[in-house]
């Protein structure tokens, strides 16, 4: 279990992570805190030529309140931003949602924008960044753009990130007054992969409810006030519209029953927290 | 004597291991140093389950940077010879793959290389053509006599046949009020430790000799079969232990055919190899226990008094039946009746061979897998009969006044008092309380259960029960087998210190502090007056085929040998104390770091002064044999070989388990909570309460391991699934609550402190008591472990949704 060889680039400027990222394409890949590239590369299921070190920019590594949004650079760690006095009040959902993310120890080194590049399917940031309409700022030498969250993860481990682009920060919009938050989650054990996960927002109209764990990549969709057997079959609805897949820590009948279930739960607080 | 500890045995003193461990200190193989020129292997594995090796193409591999060797099953069969195997049957049985592979993970080629990178650099570059067999995965399918044999010599895949009659089973179901029966299918687990194996290999061409040095754990029988695999006498293989083993629990036991393999490679390479196994090829490739399909019929009365049992039982060993095993299914045989007086038995033994990764030893040993049959069973009687479930368990018991107690298959219960053990845990662990909560919680609609066990925990296994498997003829034939030797090195220096060896590779127990406890208490020393020596050198230290860290046997048969040692040191002293304190040598007695005349204190030599006398002044007493070191080989009697009548005495200490728990299943996720539990436990005398608390704690974190989060899984075509920690989940400290542990002691007879064995109990008695706990929750007839969230919400969910909708 030991890496194939490649080179090691740790990079002093952003210019000179985006210049390395030009030159090797997709041989290259950005290493922030390692915590899911670090086992692939051992496993060699990841094979770079170059790794680009971008946790020495003091530029990535800050949270920032900006207009009515929490921008979290690409060095910021995931105990970093959980430690962060304003997160309850800014966003309660995301502060709801990190401490589900791994453990303390991969916490204290993995970043939010690694996890959003690294586009797990039943991982938290992602389903939070797409729970409350979050976008991803991507740079290169050549432009910067801004990519909402639903357009940005576009598959199993897959995202909209071009091979010669940074992630340079995630954007998460703060709380509105009078919407109600809520996450849960269900694992095998404490910090694992979701077998499901849910996020909602309740507001005066509707509920956005989020899934992660059951497709792909994360889902959300809005449900107008529903309440008793219709949200249950609204949601029954959204749960086979995911088509969850039989694995080893669950089945696909599982994963469906978990999301009506804990789906609705997660609405129910959600409300609650609203009112 | 006041203000002078009597007793050090006992006390939870500091452990003298702990602050090493704790500063990062530790010296484990990967550690320690090696030798200029060492070059290191990495294995290329097979990834089909079941293939014919069409040819191994290994050139691209030789020219790779930093390549020394690459070693294929035809090295290794032109120097060495096949690792011989526990059953009567013409098998074979390599380190790696010799023109077949029979399971994912299989060794194929070894590349020796400068370092681990360019090694596993290299196996990228070996191409193996295969040509893919079918592959048994099932164990019911390797029954099939139309399947292809594994080993063609076999002819099946049936390795081992035998039945068992023990009183008169038919006699006694044919006239039962009732017959209760439950079908089992054990799953494949492990006990991961947290150090995977190691090894550095070394071979001497000019002394024809191999030199090992391996995190093995014993038993040292396997020293013989390594050596003969090897082609050299005994005396050439020399195997050494470091210092420090992460954790084993049985499993690394399963270096030995590695041992075989690498040095195998450090003689063709002519240069030391080192090997550190990762933690993918150990989860694929180490050992696994054993799964088992079980049925098991009891002949019942009306009250629930058990008067037979029927067991059918069928042992999946894996790809090949590796010494020791058949043993996980033959370990128990003399306990087939757990706790119970049950004076009739009939047993039916299979062992067959599947497409999986061959077995051995594991925590609990045959045991999980036995008590699983037994307590369900037990459960269902009382369900079935509609009794009191504690009823059922607290008639079948055998009787306080019975002990020592021989079981129908020939296991002589030391001593017990189980009746007094179970009303004990029944009061202090507050059952009727436990009740009360369970009523509470369904009357508010929850999903709660109470589950129970009672257990007969062995320790000390006789080396002589695996040839069980053989028939009396066959035993006659091969001579006997038996025993459990325990050796234990007292020995003093010249400024009077008292150092102790034994070898019993230990694996992070403790077994430094508590021999310095047994030895100090003999010597009226401190225990920071005793050196305990860790680790262990087949050339030069005492050993013998039962040494090693298994079995439960450390404080029964190794401090109980250290003990002996150091009364006979002690033996030795006294006379020439009593030479120079002019009293005979029985009035002579160690207390307080000297050696005094009984009933005179003053007339008195300081402990160390005497004890140097033995080097200084060797003339001091007339006698051959000074009190210089003494080596103490101990084995117990009441350990002998099967009879004719097949009845085998398999273990010489038997502990007691008696567990209650309450569980909730969660409604919406299926996930079980552990409400409460409670284990009671006699192993006899207590040395050190604190690592008895330690023993239970990990065994019943391992237990809950096994019951609800752990499985070995292959797919049908033999794939293996469980390849990761995010597929094989091992519960951490936020899913193991904390067990109420509870004693009575009844020292053993036969063992010189009184002591058994406490490390494996939890193993047997945890995992039936929780899905005894489950299935009462649920209303379940069977429950299969691990009960996975998934499964149970299954039941949950099917009975509510079948009123909701489609």
């Amino acid at each position: 279990m030991k890496p194939a060889r490649f080179d090691y680039i740790r990079a002093g400027t952003i210019a000179e992570a985006h210049a390395a990222l030009a030159k090797d394409g997709d041989e290259a890949r950005i290493i922030a805190g390692g915590q899911s590239l670090v086992p692939m590369l051992s496993m060699r299921m990841a094979r770079p030529a170059v790794l680009i070190d971008i946790m020495h920019l003091s530029e990535l590594a800050k949270i920032e309140v900006r207009g009515n949004a929490i921008r979290v650079g690409a060095g910021v760690r995931q105990a970093e931003l959980l430690a962060w006095p304003e997160l309850a009040e800014r966003q309660p959902l995301l502060a709801d949602a990190l401490p589900w993310v791994g453990h303390a120890q991969t916490r204290s080194r993995g970043t939010l924008c690694g996890s959003a590049a690294h586009a797990d399917p039943s991982a938290e940031i992602p389903l939070a960044l797409l729970a409350l309409k979050g976008s991803v700022e991507l740079s290169s030498q050549r432009e910067r753009r801004r990519v909402a969250a639903e357009d940005f993860f576009t598959g199993l481990l897959s995202t909209a990130r071009n091979d010669n682009e940074l992630i340079e920060a995630i954007d998460i919009p703060c709380r509105t007054a009078g919407h109600g938050y809520a996450f849960r989650e269900f694992a095998r054990r404490h910090g694992d992969f979701a077998i499901v996960a849910c996020a909602a927002i309740a507001r005066t109209d509707g509920v956005r409810l989020a899934i992660g764990g059951a497709a792909d990549v994360p889902t959300a969709r809005e449900f107008p006030n529903l309440d008793n057997d219709a949200l249950d079959d609204a949601l029954d609805e959204f749960a086979a519209e995911l088509e969850p897949r039989d694995d080893l820590h669950a089945t696909a009948d599982y994963r469906r029953a978990l999301v009506r279930r804990l789906g609705r739960a997660t609405i129910e607080e959600a409300r609650r927290c609203r009112a | 004597m006041t203000g002078v500890v009597t007793s050090w045995c006992g006390q939870s003193i500091e452990r003298v291991e702990d602050g090493p461990l704790l500063t990062g200190r530790g010296r484990f193989i990967d550690d320690l140093g090696i030798r200029p020129g060492t070059l290191h292997a990495a294995i290329l594995r097979s990834p089909h389950a079941h293939a014919k090796i069409r040819t191994i193409d290994a050139g691209a591999a030789r020219t790779a940077p930093g390549v020394a060797a690459i070693i294929t099953g035809t090295e290794v069969t032109a120097i060495s010879t096949s690792l011989v195997v526990g059953v009567k049957a013409p098998i074979e049985c390599w380190p790696i793959a010799v023109d077949r592979v029979r399971y994912v993970g299989e060794p194929v080629a070894v590349v020796l290389a400068a370092n681990r990178y360019l090694a596993e650099d290299a196996l990228e570059l070996i191409e193996v053509v295969y040509e893919p067999l079918p592959a048994i995965v099932d164990l019911l399918a390797a029954l099939d006599p139309k399947q292809p044999a594994l080993h063609e010599g076999l002819g099946s895949n049936i390795a081992s046949e035998r039945s068992f009659r023990y009183g008169d089973p038919e006699h006694a179901f044919a006239r039962a009020a009732h017959r209760v029966s439950v079908t089992i299918r054990y799953p494949r687990n492990s006990c991961t430790p947290i150090e995977t194996y190691g090894l550095v290999a070394e071979y001497d061409a000019s002394e024809d000799a191999y030199d090992v040095l391996a995190n093995f754990m014993g038993p040292f029988s396997l020293h013989a079969v390594m050596a003969r695999a090897l082609k050299v006498p005994g005396n050439r293989l020399r195997l050494r232990t470091p210092p420090d083993s992460g954790g084993s629990f049985g499993v690394k036991q399963g270096v030995f055919p590695y041992i075989v393999l690498m040095a195998v490679a450090a003689r063709i390479a002519g240069r030391p190899v080192k090997w550190i196994e990762d933690r993918i090829e150990h989860l694929a490739a180490s050992v696994s226990a054993t799964n088992r399909f079980t049925t098991l019929e009891a002949a019942v009365d009306g009250d629930g008094r058990v008067r037979a049992l029927a067991w059918n039982q069928l042992e999946d060993v894996g790809a090949h039946i590796r010494a020791p095993e058949p043993a996980t299914l033959y370990r128990m045989h003399g306990n087939l009746t757990g706790a119970y007086d049950i004076r009739h038995v009939s047993v039916r033994n299979r062992v067959v061979l599947t497409n999986k990764t061959p077995t051995g030893l594991n925590r609990g040993f045959g045991g999980p897998q036995m008590y699983y049959a037994l307590e369900r069973l037990m459960q269902r009687i009382a369900v079935e009969l509609t009794l009191d479930p504690v009823d059922v368990i607290r008639k079948n018991l055998v009787p306080s006044n019975a002990f020592p107690y021989r079981t129908a298959t020939g296991a002589t219960l030391d001593s017990g008092d189980y009746s007094k053990a179970l009303e004990t845990a029944l009061a202090q662990g507050g059952f009727a309380e436990l009740r009360k909560r369970q009523q509470a919680a369904r009357a508010q609609g929850r999903i709660y259960g109470i589950g129970l066990t009672a257990a007969v925990e062995p320790s000390v296994s006789n080396m002589g029960y695996i040839t069980t498997v053989l028939t009396p003829e066959e035993r006659r034939k091969a001579g006997p087998k038996n025993g459990a030797q325990a050796t234990a090195t007292v020995s003093l220096d010249p400024l009077g210190g008292v150092s102790v060896h034994t070898a019993s590779v230990p694996q992070g127990q403790g077994h430094r502090t508590v021999l310095a406890q047994i030895v100090a208490d003999a010597f009226g020393l401190k225990p920071s007056d005793i050196r305990v020596i860790g680790e262990f050198d087949t050339a030069k230290d005492a050993w013998s085929i039962a040494s090693g860290n298994y079995s439960s046997r450390f404080a029964a048969a190794v401090g109980g040998a250290a003990h002996i040692a150091a009364e006979k040191v002690k033996a030795k002293l006294a006379r020439a104390a009593a030479s120079q304190l002019n009293v005979a040598a029985k009035d002579i007695e160690f207390i307080g770091g000297r050696a005094h005349a009984r009933g005179n204190p003053d007339n008195a030599i300081p402990f160390t002064r005497l004890a140097a006398a033995s080097h200084w002044s060797p003339g001091l007493v007339a006698e051959e044999n000074q009190a210089l070191r003494e080596s103490v080989f101990w084995t117990p009697p009441e350990l002998t070989p099967p009879t004719e009548k097949d009845e085998i005495n398999s273990s010489l200490c038997h502990g007691f388990i008696f567990d209650f728990c309450g569980v909730e299943v969660d409604r919406v996720t299926g996930a079980v909570r552990i409400d409460k539990y409670v284990t009671m436990h006699d192993c006899g005398r207590v040395l050190h309460p604190g690592m008895v608390a330690g023993q239970i704690t990990g065994g019943f974190a391992q237990a809950l391991g096994a019951a609800l989060y752990e499985e070995y899984v292959y797919s049908a075509d033999g794939a293996f699934l469980s390849g990761t920690f995010a597929d094989y989940l091992l519960p951490t400290t936020t899913e193991v609550p904390t067990p109420l542990i509870l004693h009575i002691e009844t020292p053993s007879p036969y063992t010189p402190l009184g002591a058994k064995g406490v490390g494996e109990g939890n193993c047997m008695s945890t995992p039936v008591c929780l899905a005894n706990a489950v299935a009462d929750a649920l209303g379940l007839s069977a429950v299969d472990l691990p009960m996975t969230p998934a499964k149970l919400a299954a039941h949950i969910h099917a009975s509510e949704d079948s009123t909701r909708r489609t």
